[in-house]
C-alpha cells in the first residue's frame, strides 16, 4: 500500500520542472486517482485501520513468544460466523452490482439481506463470547484469551461503524432516494470486503496459535 | 478531460453561508474558523503546560524553597507538561490549526472536502482536552508516569494519579486520536482531491507538502498509541497482562502474569518517533515558505525539498527503537536502529543546506516572521547535531536519562517548532485577522524568546555531560555532581521564568493588533501563494468569491529576471506576467 503511494508520488514529482510556468499538460489537472473524494477518504481510512490491526497483530505475535501463553481453543461457532460474514459480503456485492448497473435499482432486498447477515454475524460473535465465558475462559485467564476478546471486540466495533452507514443508506433507500444511496452502497461493499479480509486474517492467526 | 476538480463542483460541497452567530463562530464548518478554534484551544492548553514547566524549574533551581511542590506534584508537572506540549499543543496547532487554515487556501479550494467532519474533529479534540484538564482535579490528581507512560509503574500504586489520572489520560489520548483521524482524513483527501485547476502536486507550496506528509504519518502512527492505550486501560481496569509482568506491588499481588513492558515501549515509540516528525515536517514546510518569501528568492532545490520530506516521513517509521537503547536490546538490533537514525540525517541535512542556500544572496527582509524562521535554522541545527550523538548507541548509553537528552529534544522539537509557530502566526496574522501587528513588539518578543531559550537549553548540555540525571525531583548529595551544577540550575530557572514572562509581549501584541492595529494590505509581504490572492481580506466563507483561482506557476517565482515586480503570484498566467515582447520566464 505504501509502495503504491510512493510510486504514485514519484510519478507525479519525477521529471517535472515546477519552476516553469504554464508547461502543465491537461492530465495535470486530473485528480490523482481520478476518484471521488469519499472513496479517497475511505481508502485513507482503510489504511489507518490496516495500521491499527497490523500493530495489534504484531503485539499479538510478540506477546505470544512469552512463557505464560496458553493457546485458546476457539469455539466452533466461529466457523459458522465466518460463513455468515462471507455471505454478508456476497450480499453487499450483489446489492452493489444492482446499484451500479441499473437505472432504477431495487436496493431494499439487497440492503436488508446484507444488514440481516451482518447482524447475525455480530450476534454469533456475542454467543461465542458467552460460550467461552460459560466454560470459564475469561479475559483475564491468559493473554491469548485477552487478545481473543479484544480483537473480536474491535473488529465488531468496526462493523458497527459500518452498520451506521448501512442504516443511513437503508433509511434513505426506503424513502426512495436511490441515487443518493448508490455511492454509499459501493463504499459499504468495499468496507465489508475489507472487514471480511481482516476477520479472515484474525481468525486464521488465532486458530493457528 | 474526464475529471472535474471537486472544487469546481460547488453544488456538491455544502456551502450554505452561515447565518447566525452560532453557526458562524461556534458550530462553524468553515475551515478558517475551525483553524482558529483549534489554535486558540491548543495555545490555551500550551500556556497551562508552560506554567507547569515553570513550576518544575522552580523546584530544580531552588530546591526546598517552595512548599507547594512535593515529589508527587513534580512528576505530575513533568508528565502533563510533556504530554500537552507534544500532542495537545504542537500536533493540534500544526495540523488542526495551520493545516486547516492553509491547505484549502494554498490549494485554491473553497473549504475542506468534508466540512462537517472537520467541525466534528475540532469538537472531539476539545472533548479530549476537557478530559485531560479534568484529570487535574480528580482524587489523586493527574498521572505522574512521565509522558511516555511506561508500564509497569504507570499503573501501579506509588505513581501519582494511579487512581484516576492515568485512566483519564489514556481516555483523553484515545479521544484525541479519534479527533485527529477525522481531521487527518480530511486534510489528505482535500490535498488529493480539491486542488484548483493547474495546482499540480509539484506546484504546491512546501507548507502544504509538510502538512500533507505529516498527516499521513499521523494517520499511520497514532493507531500504535491507540493500541497501547487500549491495552494499558485493560491492564489497569480488569487486570489483563498485555504489558504487566508478574509483579508484587507494595506486598500485594495485583494479579498480573508475564506481560511485557518492552512491548509497550515498542508500540509507544512506533508512534512516538513519527510523532517527532508529525511536529517537525509542518515546521519544515512552513519555514521554507517564510524563508523564500522574506528573502525574495525561490526556495533552493524545491524538488529535493519535497523528496526529503517524503524520505524523512518514510524513514521515521524505522528508527523508533533508538529511544530504547537502554532497554537491553540485542546489539544487532541497536546497530540497525543507529544506522537508520543516522541515515535520516541525510535528507534532514539536505533541507538545512537548502534553507541556507535559499538565504544566500537573497534580498533578506528581517521582518518578524523572517527572524523566527532564521532562528529556527539555528536551533534546529543545534538540536539536530546533538541528535547525532544520541543516535549512536555507545554515546547514548552514558548520556541517556541525563539533561543532555532534555536539551536535545527541547532544542529540536520544542524550541524549533515553537519558533516556527510564532513565525507562522506573525506571517499569516495579516491574512487571518486583516490587521497588522506591532513590528517593534514582535521584534522584542523574538529576541527575548530566542536568546532566552538558548540561555535555558545551552547550559543543560553541560549538566548532561556532568551526568546530572533528568526526571529527578531533588539531586541530593551526589558526589559526581559539582556544586556549580546547582548554580547553573538556578540560572536556567531564571532564564525559563524570563522567557515565560516575555510571552506576554506576544499576547499584548495580539490584543493591540485586534483593537487598534492598522488595516493590513491583502498581500503585505508580496507573496506568491494563493492565500494572499483572495478577493477579501480576511477571506470570507468559500474563500474565493465567485470564481476559483487557476494556478499557472509554482509558489516560488520571486525575483524572476526581467519582470517588473519581484514576485509573480501563482494565479498570474504567463501571458499576463511577461513584459511585452517576452516569452514566459524560462531563464532562471
Amino acid at each position: 500500500m505504501l509502495a503504491t503511494l510512493l510510486g504514485w508520488i514519484l510519478k507525479q514529482s519525477f521529471n517535472v520542472q515546477p519552476w516553469l510556468a504554464e508547461v502543465v499538460d491537461e492530465t495535470a489537472n486530473q485528480a490523482p486517482f481520478n476518484a471521488r473524494p469519499k472513496l479517497v477518504a475511505l481508502t485513507a481510512f482503510l489504511a489507518v485501520v490496516t495500521s491499527f490491526f497490523a500493530l495489534m497483530l504484531s503485539a499479538y505475535s510478540l506477546r505470544m513468544e512469552l512463557g505464560d501463553w496458553v493457546p485458546l481453543t476457539e469455539p466452533q461457532l466461529l466457523w459458522v460466523n465466518t460463513g455468515v460474514l462471507v455471505l454478508a459480503s456476497v450480499a453487499f456485492q450483489w446489492t452493489r452490482n444492482i446499484a451500479v448497473r441499473e437505472t432504477a435499482p431495487r436496493l431494499m432486498p439487497g440492503l436488508l439481506l446484507s444488514g440481516a447477515l451482518t447482524v447475525a454475524f455480530l450476534a454469533g460473535q456475542l454467543i461465542a463470547w458467552q460460550q467461552l465465558n460459560a466454560s470459564g475462559q475469561y479475559m483475564t485467564n491468559n493473554p491469548s484469551n485477552a487478545f481473543f476478546y479484544l480483537l473480536t471486540a474491535i473488529h465488531g466495533l468496526h462493523i458497527l461503524g459500518g452498520m451506521y452507514v448501512w442504516a443511513r443508506a437503508t433509511v434513505r433507500a426506503f424513502g426512495g432516494d436511490v441515487d443518493a444511496v448508490r455511492h454509499s452502497v459501493e463504499l459499504c461493499t468495499i468496507y465489508w470486503h475489507f472487514l471480511l479480509l481482516v476477520w479472515l486474517v484474525l481468525f486464521g492467526l488465532m486458530l493457528s496459535t | 478531460m474526464g475529471y472535474v476538480a471537486i472544487a469546481d463542483r460547488d453544488h456538491e460541497i455544502e456551502h450554505h453561508d452561515p447565518q447566525t452567530f452560532i453557526t458562524k463562530y461556534i458550530w462553524s464548518q468553515d475551515h478558517k474558523v475551525i483553524a482558529i478554534q483549534y489554535s486558540v484551544t491548543a495555545i490555551f492548553v500550551g500556556l497551562i503546560a508552560l506554567g507547569l514547566s515553570a513550576m518544575m524549574r522552580l523546584q530544580l533551581g531552588f530546591p526546598d524553597t517552595f512548599s507547594f511542590i512535593n515529589p508527587e506534584n513534580y512528576y505530575q508537572f513533568v508528565t502533563m507538561h510533556g504530554m500537552i506540549m507534544v500532542i495537545y499543543l504542537l500536533t493540534a496547532l500544526f495540523l488542526g490549526g495551520f493545516g486547516n487554515y492553509l491547505i484549502p487556501l494554498m490549494c485554491g479550494s473553497r473549504d475542506m472536502v468534508f466540512p462537517y467532519l472537520n467541525m466534528l474533529s475540532y469538537w472531539v479534540y476539545l472533548l479530549s482536552v476537557i478530559i485531560l484538564l479534568i484529570s487535574f482535579f480528580v482524587p489523586g490528581g493527574s498521572t505522574g508516569a512521565g509522558w511516555t507512560l511506561y508500564p509497569p509503574q504507570a499503573i501501579l500504586p506509588g505513581t501519582p494519579g494511579v487512581e484516576w489520572g492515568i485512566l483519564l489520560m489514556l481516555a483523553s489520548l484515545a479521544v484525541f486520536i479519534v479527533a485527529f483521524t477525522m481531521g487527518g482524513l480530511n486534510y489528505v483527501t482535500t490535498v488529493l482531491q480539491a486542488r484548483c485547476r493547474g495546482m499540480t502536486l509539484m506546484r504546491m507550496p512546501l507548507s502544504v507538502w509538510g502538512i500533507f506528509i505529516a498527516t499521513i504519518l499521523g494517520l499511520l502512527a497514532f493507531p500504535a498509541l491507540l493500541v497501547s492505550a487500549i491495552m494499558m486501560l485493560l491492564d489497569k481496569t480488569i487486570a489483563t497482562s498485555f504489558f504487566m509482568p508478574a509483579i508484587s506491588s507494595m506486598g500485594v499481588d495485583p494479579g498480573h502474569t508475564g506481560g511485557s513492558p518492552i512491548l509497550f515501549q515498542h508500540l509507544f515509540w512506533f508512534f512516538g518517533h513519527p510523532e517527532v516528525y508529525i511536529v517537525a515536517l509542518p515546521a519544515f514546510g512552513i519555514v521554507s515558505d517564510l524563508l523564500s518569501t522574506h528573502a525574495r528568492k525561490n526556495i533552493f532545490g524545491y524538488r529535493m525539498m519535497v523528496w526529503a520530506i517524503i524520505a524523512i516521513g518514510g524513514l521515521s517509521f524505522i528508527v523508533w527503537a533508538h529511544h530504547m537503547y537502554v532497554s537491553g536490546m540485542n546489539p544487532y538490533f541497536g546497530f540497525f536502529f543507529a544506522t537508520t537514525t543516522l541515515i535520516i540525517a541525510v535528507p534532514t541535512a539536505i533541507k538545512v543546506y537548502n534553507w541556507v542556500l535559499t538565504l544566500w544572496e537573497g534580498n533578506i527582509h528581517l521582518r518578524v516572521p523572517m527572524l523566527f524562521a532564521i532562528a529556527f535554522i539555528f536551533t534546529f541545527i543545534h538540536g539536530g547535531l546533538t541528535g547525532l550523538f544520541l543516535g549512536n548507541v555507545t554515546i547514548d548509553l552514558p548520556l541517556s536519562d541525563t539533561y543532555f537528552v532534555v536539551a536535545h529534544f527541547h532544542m529540536v522539537m520544542g524550541v524549533s517548532p515553537v519558533l516556527v509557530v510564532f513565525g507562522a502566526i506573525y506571517h499569516w496574522w495579516p491574512k487571518i485577522t486583516g490587521r497588522m501587528y506591532h513590528e517593534g513588539l514582535g521584534k522584542w518578543h523574538f529576541w527575548m524568546t530566542f536568546l532566552g531559550t538558548y540561555s535555558i537549553y545551552l547550559p543543560m548540555h553541560y549538566l548532561g555531560f556532568a551526568g546530572v540525571p533528568r526526571r529527578y525531583f531533588a539531586m541530593g548529595n551526589t558526589e559526581f555532581m559539582p556544586e556549580s551544577a546547582q548554580d547553573l540550575n538556578a540560572w536556567i530557572t531564571m532564564s525559563a521564568l524570563f522567557v515565560a514572562a516575555t510571552q506576554v509581549l506576544f499576547f499584548v501584541n495580539v490584543i493591540w493588533s485586534l483593537t487598534r492595529g492598522p488595516k493590513a494590505d491583502p498581500n503585505p509581504w508580496d507573496a506568491t501563494t494563493l492565500e494572499w490572492q483572495t478577493p477579501d481580506n480576511p477571506p470570507k466563507h468559500g474563500n474565493w468569491g465567485h470564481e476559483l483561482p487557476e494556478c499557472h506557476r509554482w509558489a516560488y517565482d520571486y525575483s524572476v529576471p526581467g519582470y517588473k515586480d519581484d514576485f509573480i503570484p501563482q494565479n498570474v498566467p504567463a501571458s499576463d506576467a511577461a513584459p511585452a515582447g517576452r516569452d514566459h520566464g524560462v531563464e532562471h
